[in-house]
C-alpha cells in the first residue's frame, strides 16, 4: 500500500510534467501541422534561463520571466526560420526543427558548459511535505503538480473562453476561412508557436529543479514526449493528458518492480534454467526493462490502434 | 521547333550502350582506384575509408527520404544491428567456427540489416509522413535502450571488439594493412552504388517515386503504398547493414553508440546537405559530412555547432542541397548567362566570408572563456587572441555586424539578378 501510494504520486507528478511538455507540442502540431522536433530543446532553454535569471533575481520572478523569454525565442524562430521554410512543406519544417534542436544543444554547451549547473529550488520548496507511512513526499513534487494543474486550467480557459482562443480553435480546422474573416493567421501561428514553446520553457523551469539541468536533458526527455504525443493521438490535448499520466505511472512503477518472466514461469511451474533459449530475455526484470517500456507501448499502440488513444487522424 | 522530341521521349529512348553512363561510372571507379596513390598517409586512408562507408549509408538513407519520401530518424538501427551481427560473425570466423571469407562479411551485415528491416519495417511503414518519422525515432530509442539491457549481444558499455585479421586469410587478403581495408570498402561502395542506382530504374524504384509524389493516386491505380514503402525499407536496410559491417571491419569495434539517435542523424544530414533530389547528392553530402566529423573535429571543439548551422542554413535557403545548386548553375551556364552572376557571386562570397569569420571568432572566444582548462588565450586563423581582453571581441563583433549587413545587400542583388535570369530562361522555353 505504501509502495503503491508513493509510486502513484510520483508517477502522477512525473506524468504532469510530461503533459506540460506534450501539451505545447500537441498544440503546435494540431495548429500548424509542424512536428516541433526542438520542443525538448525549449524545455532545456527554460531550465537554463531560469537558472541564470535565478542567480540575479531569485527563483520566483524567474519562474515567470524564463518561460516568457523562451516564448520570445520561439516567436523569433517561427518568424525568421519556420515561416521561411513553410513553403517547402512539412518535411522541410521537421528538418528545420531537427537542425534547430542540434543548434540549441550546441548553444547551451557553448554558453553554460558541458557539466550540470547547480540549479535548485528555493528553501521553502525543499524538504518533505508529508509522509505516506514512512515514505516522505517532497514539497517540490507537490509544487510541480500544482503548476501543471494550474497550467492545464489556464490552457482550457484561454482556448474556450477568450476571443483569441476561439480564433485559434477555428484556425485549427478552417485556416482559410479564418483568414477570409480578416484574422492574421500567420500571426496566430506565431502566437501559438510562442505559446507552445513558453509552455515547454515553464516545464523546463520546473523539470530542471526536479531532475538535472545539463545539456543532455533535452535528449533524455525529447523522445518520451514524442511517444506521449503518438500514444495519446496526434493533435489531441486530452489524449496527450491521459498518455502523459499513463507513461509517467508505467515508468515509476516499473522502476520499483523486480518481477521478470522467470518469476512468472516459476509461478506456473515451468522450469527455466540458464541453458533455456533466450535466457537473458526471460531473466530481465521489469526495473531493468523500464527505459524501453514507453517505446514498446508505442509499437503496440501502432499495431493495434494506429490513431492513438483519443486521436482522430489515421495518418 | 514543333516536332522537337520532348524530355520524357528522350528518357524512354532505347539505348543499349549508354556512353555517358559508362563514362561516369568508369571515371568513378578509376577515381576510387587511384585515390590511395595520391593520398598515401594513414590519416587520408582512414578518412577515405570512412567516406566510403558513409556514402553507402547516406545513399541507402536516400532510398527512403529522396526516392520514397520517408523521413527516418532511426536508420542507424539497421546499420548498427548489421554491424553487431557482423562483429559476432567475424569473431566466430576468427575462432574458425564459420568458414566464411572476411571480405564477404558485409553480405552478412546486409542480410542482418534486411532481417531487422523486415521486423521493424512492418511497424514503421504502416504510416507515412510525420508519423513515420516519429515511429522511427521511437524504434531507434527502443533499440538503443535495449542495447544496455542485453550485454551478451551488445557488449554493454564497452561494446564488442574484434580482430579483422583472421588465422586463415582468404586468397592472401589479410586485411591487416589499411590500404587493403580501403580497397575492400571501395569495392563494396562501388557495388552498392551501382546496385542502388540500378534500383531507381526498376519498377519498384519508379513506383516508390510515385508514392513519394502522390500516394493517393498510386493507391487509386491499384498499388498498395504500404507494401511499396515496406519493400523499399527492407532494401534500404540491407544496404545500411552493408555499411555497418564495413564500419565494423574498419574500426574493429561495435558499441551501443552505433545504434544511437546521433548516428541516425548522420545519414540524414549527409543526404540532405548533398541533395535528396539527385542520386549523386548524398555522395557529395557524405564526403562533406565526414570532412566535418573527422577533419574539422581536430581543429575546433565547436565543429558540431558549425555542422548544425550549415545544416539549418541549407534547409532554409537551399532545400535541394548542393546537388541542386550545381544543377541550377549548370542550367544557367547552358543558357550562357552565368557570366551575369559573377560579380554577385563574388560579393556574396566575400561578405559571407567576412560574416563567417566574425562568427567563428565569437564562437571560439566563447569556448575559450568557458573552458576551465584554458586561460582565455587561443588562436583563430593562426592569429593569437586573449578572450579576457576587449579588443578581440570588438574586432569579431565589427566583422560580424559589417559582414552581415554587406551580406544582406549582396544577397538581395543576387536574388534580383537570379530572378531575372530565371524569367528569361522560362520565356525562352515557352517561346
Amino acid at each position: 500500500m505504501e509502495f503503491f501510494l508513493s509510486s502513484l504520486l510520483n508517477g502522477v507528478s512525473y506524468g504532469l510534467l510530461l503533459f506540460m511538455l506534450s501539451s505545447g507540442l500537441t498544440l503546435i502540431f494540431s495548429m500548424m501541422g509542424v512536428l516541433n522536433f526542438a520542443h525538448a530543446s525549449f524545455y532545456m532553454l527554460g531550465a537554463f534561463f531560469a537558472y541564470t535569471m535565478g542567480l540575479k533575481i531569485g527563483f520566483w520572478p524567474a519562474l515567470f520571466l524564463a518561460p516568457i523569454a523562451v516564448g520570445l525565442v520561439g516567436a523569433a524562430v517561427e518568424r525568421f526560420g519556420l515561416r521561411t521554410v513553410h513553403k517547402y512543406g512539412h518535411v522541410a519544417e521537421l528538418l528545420f526543427t531537427f537542425g534547430l534542436a542540434f543548434l540549441i544543444e550546441e548553444f547551451v554547451k557553448l554558453v553554460w558548459g558541458l557539466a550540470a549547473v547547480p540549479y535548485r529550488a528555493p528553501t521553502i520548496l525543499e524538504g518533505p511535505l508529508f509522509t505516506i507511512f514512512t515514505t516522505p513526499f517532497p514539497r517540490f513534487r507537490a509544487f510541480m503538480m500544482l503548476v501543471a494543474v494550474l497550467m492545464l486550467v489556464a490552457i482550457y480557459l484561454v482556448l474556450t473562453r477568450t476571443r483569441i482562443g476561439l480564433v485559434i480553435q477555428a484556425a485549427l480546422t478552417h485556416p482559410d476561412m479564418v483568414e477570409a474573416l480578416g484574422h492574421n493567421v500567420p500571426r496566430v501561428f506565431m502566437l501559438v508557436f510562442a505559446g507552445g514553446t513558453a509552455l515547454a520553457g515553464l516545464a523546463g523551469v520546473i523539470g530542471g529543479v526536479a531532475f538535472v539541468t545539463d545539456p543532455t536533458m533535452a535528449v533524455s526527455v525529447g523522445s518520451i514526449v514524442f511517444v506521449v504525443a503518438v500514444v495519446g493521438g496526434m493533435g489531441s490535448l486530452a489524449g496527450a493528458f491521459i498518455a502523459s499520466l499513463l507513461i509517467g505511472c508505467i515508468q515509476t512503477f516499473a522502476v520499483a518492480l523486480d518481477y521478470s518472466f522467470l518469476s512468472l514461469f516459476k509461478a506456473i511451474g515451468l522450469n527455466v534454467t540458464p541453458d533455456t533459449f533466450f535466457y537473458s530475455f526471460w531473466k530481465l526484470t521489469l526495473s531493468q526493462a523500464a527505459p524501453v517500456l514507453p517505446y514498446v507501448l508505442l509499437v503496440l499502440m501502432l499495431i493495434f490502434r494506429p490513431k492513438g488513444l483519443l486521436g482522430t487522424r489515421e495518418d | 521547333m514543333p516536332f522537337a522530341p520532348t524530355r520524357s521521349g528522350d528518357l524512354l529512348r532505347f539505348a543499349p550502350m549508354n556512353v555517358g553512363r559508362w563514362f561516369i561510372w568508369g571515371t568513378t571507379a578509376l577515381v576510387m582506384l587511384a585515390l590511395p596513390l595520391v593520398f598515401r598517409q594513414g590519416f587520408a586512408l582512414t578518412l577515405m575509408s570512412s567516406m566510403g562507408t558513409m556514402i553507402i549509408f547516406a545513399l541507402s538513407y536516400n532510398m527512403l527520404l529522396g526516392q520514397s519520401g520517408m523521413l527516418s530518424f532511426g536508420h542507424a538501427v539497421y546499420s548498427g544491428l548489421g554491424a553487431y551481427v557482423a562483429v559476432h560473425t567475424l569473431n566466430l570466423i576468427g575462432k574458425g567456427q564459420i568458414p566464411l571469407p572476411v571480405p564477404l562479411l558485409p553480405l552478412v551485415g546486409g542480410l542482418a540489416g534486411a532481417f531487422f528491416g523486415v521486423l521493424f519495417g512492418y511497424v514503421t511503414t504502416k504510416k507515412s509522413g510525420t508519423t513515420f518519422a516519429m515511429i522511427t525515432l521511437g524504434i531507434g530509442e527502443m533499440v538503443f535502450a535495449s542495447a544496455l539491457m542485453f550485454p551478451a549481444f551488445f557488449g554493454g558499455e564497452g561494446g564488442v571488439s574484434t580482430n579483422r585479421v583472421v588465422p586463415k586469410p582468404f586468397l592472401g587478403i589479410t586485411l591487416g594493412p589499411s590500404i587493403q581495408v580501403y580497397y575492400l570498402i571501395a569495392l563494396w561502395c562501388f557495388l552498392s552504388m551501382v546496385l542502388m542506382y540500378a534500383w531507381t530504374a526498376t519498377p519498384l524504384g519508379r513506383i516508390a517515386n510515385a508514392v513519394r509524389d502522390n500516394p493517393e493516386r498510386v493507391a487509386f491505380i491499384g498499388y498498395d503504398t504500404q507494401r511499396v514503402r515496406y519493400l523499399t525499407l527492407i532494401l534500404s536496410a540491407f544496404f545500411a547493414g552493408i555499411a555497418g559491417a564495413l564500419q565494423c571491419i574498419n574500426f574493429e569495434i561495435v558499441t551501443a553508440e552505433n545504434v544511437s539517435a546521433a548516428r541516425s542523424g548522420g545519414p540524414l544530414i549527409a543526404a540532405f546537405v548533398g541533395g535528396v533530389g539527385f542520386f549523386f547528392g548524398p555522395i557529395i553530402g557524405a564526403v562533406i559530412f565526414i570532412f566535418f566529423v573527422v577533419a574539422l573535429s581536430d581543429f575546433t571543439k565547436a565543429w558540431q555547432l558549425y555542422l548544425g548551422l550549415f545544416f539549418v542554413l541549407m534547409v532554409m535557403f537551399a532545400p535541394g542541397g548542393i546537388a541542386s545548386l550545381i544543377a541550377l548553375n549548370l542550367r544557367v551556364l547552358e543558357h550562357g548567362m552565368l557570366a551575369r552572376l559573377r560579380w554577385h557571386y563574388l560579393w556574396v562570397l566575400l561578405a559571407g566570408a567576412v560574416t563567417f569569420a566574425g562568427f567563428i571568432a565569437v564562437v571560439e572566444m566563447t569556448y575559450q572563456l568557458n573552458d576551465i582548462a584554458a586561460d582565455g588565450k587561443g588562436k583563430v586563423f593562426g592569429i593569437a587572441f586573449d578572450a579576457q581582453t576587449f579588443t578581440p571581441w570588438l574586432v569579431a563583433g565589427t566583422l560580424l555586424v559589417a559582414g552581415g549587413l554587406a551580406l544582406r545587400s549582396a544577397w538581395r542583388g543576387f536574388r534580383r539578378e537570379w530572378g531575372e535570369i530565371e524569367q528569361t530562361i522560362l520565356d525562352r522555353g515557352s517561346a
